[in-house]
């Protein structure tokens, strides 16, 4: 992992370092008799030659690794696989996370059930202030933001239980932001989207505007079906931004200007 | 008539908020009671509230870092505490709270605890370095400095009446707009740093023009000591990144008061500008801190060895490095923004490049002490302590700079963990070591020794059981800000971290016992010559406390260590090397309140547009600008000091010399 090696690299001029701070530090001391004193020791080209290309071949070579791994763990890269990709998209909400299936039709709030194995592409958005989605055992943080979309490709490889948060402050109801990811067998995957068809309300405008309100510890829950293209008009600016505190009641809100976009 | 001010205002169901802005202004008031019963105010008045001396003016900078950091640290130990109890548990403070408190901590300890410190530590040794009498600009320095105590003020005053901010110390849009905060924290926030701000970018202009222009006859470029090297590179960033800063709350305000869209959702606004911006000014923002404290240290570090500056030419060379670099790095604090591999990459291997000149200077610091013959006074204590740490906080900045693992890392507590790693083990052990180091220097006396190495040990020791385990939980995954959690895996490592927090508390009741103790004894303490360790740069060579007008000659200066070339040929003489001087009349810069009467104008105007009081706003900018125009029509610009007291003066402190000399250089 690039980490661990970046930290190896570190560690082996940082660990020396340190040791011979201490060591000149602890030997120069005033009250060591046996200590040189040499008060014209204050320059040395060839000293100050090993001084500056230290640090440089070291960086050089960590700004190596730095660049590669930047270009391959890129969280828009699609992971090599397979079987076709589970489609999500996310939308970051005060204070809680919905999850659009759209092949399937159904979302999910705080609450992303995956099949093990298949990769999922997420294209992430939010519904007011920034978030960052993150699931820490699985992959790299994203930021979650107003009319821009980004995306991030992860893979669960054990079934289990991957807990989630949000890693950008977002308001008083952030730290209740915790969702699961549950990575479960791919038959069992499609049982829970039937069983979630059948179930729950539809995600239409109307319900999408009272998720919009700001609500906290949201515990999780499905909607049985989901207006096509919902995810697109929140992203195009077509659904009014989240309310804040303020307001109690919703208007619908007009696009007046183009969306932006980001990468 | 009183905007959105009333009775509701004051936080009387934030029990919590409410005392403790309750015991602060209380404090302030007895202190202030105190001073006017003695019948201190008009020498406080006459001798430091109007005085625009360099010297003067610094320590108050001092003062005021070091208070905000009694406020700053209680917000921590409050965060510690709310988390530490707060695991499947509300905790005692609400979010509301808890948001604000983390807001101010973030706040305070950059804009009023680390900048004055640092600001402050160059105001009162630079132009004494250079030889010099003050600096370029007297009166704005004094302006500059009540308009950062004024930021400071409306900070404090938001404790009391309203709220503070509840989104973080950098208040990002969208999150900080009017729609998602219509409360009045971001707006005491942002007006608080409008004024400091523009107090700190006169105090940079200031800086830079004495440097540049008032140095000692002789003084070249090459001969300034570092410390004067590393404020004038830091005061340039400040002028260059300062403005930026203001002019990105200024489109805030603009959002929050007039309805523009520079940061809004919708409308075309675009916050991710905001990002940009703000780092813009956030990185150098770093550098501006970090510079000055390399300064102090390389001013230790030689003096406390015995030794010259090794590298001198690699140190000037690495601080000019830091600077330029300083601002093309500013995208690695949104990697996770997804830019994409190529942007990513470039700031990332832009950011690691920095590390560079900063590894020189580490290396450049050993080489000094290799040689040397070390005297562990506790400002050595501190740059010893400062190296090691550093380094670390080095390597996981480097780590952190690669977007690979940023994208793990981001906003975690790993990261919370790292820059409170540079920001501690940096800029306020630099900071420290400063203040110890100088305090004879402005005082006459020195501070208590024993104490002194005690808070360092607490501090040093306290940092690492503090910010040890946020590395290990950052590593975990868990992400800053956080009111409360349920995992149970990082409740342990926060516990220790409560305990760490309680060990550096220790080290700052040690300062302040050291700093009382040590005024009960300044008679053992007293420094007699002006040169109590052994120095080697041009602040030594006069008395300590310096008088007013520094030099009662101007030194000439043949060289980068113009005291210590002095001292060296004293020591073959076996007497002072220069004659007593013709003693001629000093002119010096009258006394001024214009800075005190501005910043006082400047909180009536924050006050009443945070609370939108429109005709105290207009009462507020309409005295500044009869105040500037007073000061304007001035006419006596300055006061002249007699030969005969600039003589008294200095032949005190000859003789202090001679006497010394007679003894035996070095002590």
């Amino acid at each position: 992992m690039v980490m661990l090696d970046s930290l190896a690299i570190m560690l082996v001029i940082v660990i020396p370092t340190i040791a011979a701070t201490l060591a000149v530090a602890w030997w120069f001391r005033s009250s060591n008799a046996r200590a040189r004193y040499r008060p014209a020791f204050a320059y040395s080209g060839r000293l100050e030659l090993i001084v500056w290309s230290i640090p440089a071949l070291v960086i050089f070579f960590l700004g190596g690794v730095a660049w590669i791994s930047a270009h391959q763990l890129d969280p828009a890269r699609p992971l090599p696989t397979e079987v076709a990709p589970l489609e999500v998209q996310v939308v970051s909400l005060d204070w809680k996370w919905l999850f659009i299936y759209p092949d399937q039709s159904i979302a999910s709030v705080n609450r992303l059930v995956v099949p093990v194995g298949v990769p999922f592409r997420l294209r992430i958005t939010s519904a007011s202030v920034y978030n960052v989605f993150f699931v820490p055992r699985l992959g790299s943080e994203i930021y979650a933001m107003y009319g821009m979309t980004t995306r991030l490709n992860l893979e669960a490889d054990q079934p289990g239980v991957y807990p989630g948060l949000s890693a950008h402050f977002s308001g008083d109801g952030f730290p209740g932001m915790a969702f699961d990811v549950d990575a479960v067998q791919p038959a069992q995957f499609a049982r829970w989207v039937a069983g979630a068809r059948t179930a729950g309300p539809p995600l239409d405008a109307r319900s999408y505007h009272d998720l919009l309100r700001q609500s906290e510890n949201v515990k999780p829950y499905t909607y049985g079906a989901v207006a096509p293209g919902l995810f697109d008009s929140i992203v195009r600016g077509q659904q009014p931004p989240g309310p804040g505190p303020a307001a109690t009641t919703i208007t619908t809100a007009t696009p007046k200007e183009p969306p932006h976009h980001v990468g | 008539m009183w905007g959105k001010l009333s009775w509701q205002a004051i936080p009387f169901h934030e029990p919590i908020a409410l005392v403790a802005g309750g015991l602060v202004f209380a404090a302030l008031g007895v202190i202030l009671t105190w001073i006017a019963l003695k019948g201190y105010m008009p020498y406080l008045w006459r001798e430091w509230i109007t005085s625009v001396d360099h010297k003067r003016i610094g320590i108050m900078y001092v003062v005021l870092a070091l208070v905000m950091l009694l406020r700053g640290f209680s917000d921590a130990l409050m965060m510690r505490a709310q988390q530490a109890v707060a695991f499947h548990a509300p905790g005692f403070l609400p979010p509301a709270h808890y948001d604000q408190i983390f807001t101010a901590h973030g706040t305070i300890m950059i804009f009023f605890v680390a900048m004055p410190f640092v600001i402050g530590l160059m105001n009162f040794v630079v132009p004494l370095q250079l030889g010099v009498r003050d600096v370029a600009f007297p009166t704005l320095n004094s302006v500059g400095f009540w308009l950062t105590a004024a930021g400071a003020l409306l900070v404090n005053l938001s404790l009391v009446v309203g709220e503070f901010a509840r989104t973080g110390w950098l208040a990002f849009p969208p999150l900080s707009e009017i729609t998602y905060s219509p409360g009045v924290g971001v707006d005491y926030y942002l007006w608080a740093l409008q004024v400091s701000g523009i107090g700190t970018l006169m105090t940079g202009i200031n800086m830079v023009t004495t440097i540049l222009k008032v140095r000692a006859p002789g003084m070249s470029y090459m001969r300034m000591p570092i410390f004067c090297w590393t404020s004038l590179a830091s005061s340039l960033l400040i002028v260059a990144a300062f403005p930026v800063l203001t002019a990105t709350l200024g489109m805030l305000l603009l959002d929050r008061y007039l309805g523009f869209h520079f940061f809004t959702n919708l409308a075309g606004g675009n916050s991710m500008m905001f990002m940009n911006l703000i780092w813009a000014w956030g990185h150098p923002e770093v550098y501006i801190l970090a510079l000055p404290a390399f300064g102090v240290f390389s001013e230790v570090v030689p003096t406390l060895s015995g030794k010259a500056l090794f590298g001198r030419r690699s140190m000037v060379v690495a601080t000019l490095a830091i600077c330029v670099l300083s601002f093309t790095v500013w995208l690695h604090h949104f990697f996770t923004m997804g830019a994409g591999g190529d942007v990513n990459g470039f700031f990332g291997i832009a950011s690691m490049i920095i590390a560079v000149p900063t590894g020189v200077k580490v290396f450049n610091w050993l080489f000094t002490m290799y040689g040397g013959r070390i005297r562990y006074d506790s400002p050595m204590l501190w740059s010893i302590g400062f190296m090691v740490t550093f380094v670390i906080g080095g390597m996981t900045g480097v780590l952190l700079a690669s977007p690979a693992a940023d994208f793990l890392l981001h906003n975690s507590l790993f990261l919370v963990a790292h820059f409170h790693n540079v920001i501690i083990g940096a800029v306020l052990f630099g900071g420290f070591a400063g203040y110890t180091y100088w305090f004879p220097k402005a005082f006459g006396f020195r501070l208590n020794e024993a104490l002194g190495k005690a808070a360092f040990w607490c501090w040093f020791v306290g940092f690492y059981v503090a910010f040890g385990p946020l590395y290990v939980l950052g590593l975990e995954g868990m992400t800053r800000r956080m009111q409360h959690y349920d995992r149970p895996e990082w409740h342990p490592w926060i516990l220790v971290a409560g305990v760490g927090a309680l060990i550096i508390l220790c080290g700052i009741a040690l300062q302040i016992a050291q700093l009382v103790v040590s005024i009960r004894n300044r008679a053992q303490l007293r420094d007699e010559t002006g040169d109590p360790w052994d120095g080697r740069s041009l602040e030594w060579a006069t008395a300590s406390p310096p008088p007013a007008f520094n030099f009662a000659v101007l030194p000439r200066v043949t060289g980068p260590e113009p005291l210590w070339d002095l001292k060296c040929r004293a020591r073959e003489l076996g007497r002072l090397v220069t004659a007593e001087p013709p003693y001629e009349p000093i002119e010096m810069p009258r006394n001024s309140a214009t800075g005190f009467v501005t910043a006082f104008l400047a909180v009536v105007t924050g006050f009443s547009l945070i609370w939108h009081i429109w005709w105290l706003v207009i009462v507020g900018l309409a005295g500044a600008y009869l105040t500037f125009v007073v000061f304007a029509w001035r006419d006596l610009v300055e006061i002249i000091v007699p030969a005969d007291e600039v003589a008294e003066l200095d032949r005190a402190n000859r003789a202090a010399r001679a006497a010394v000399l007679a003894s035996g250089y070095p002590r």
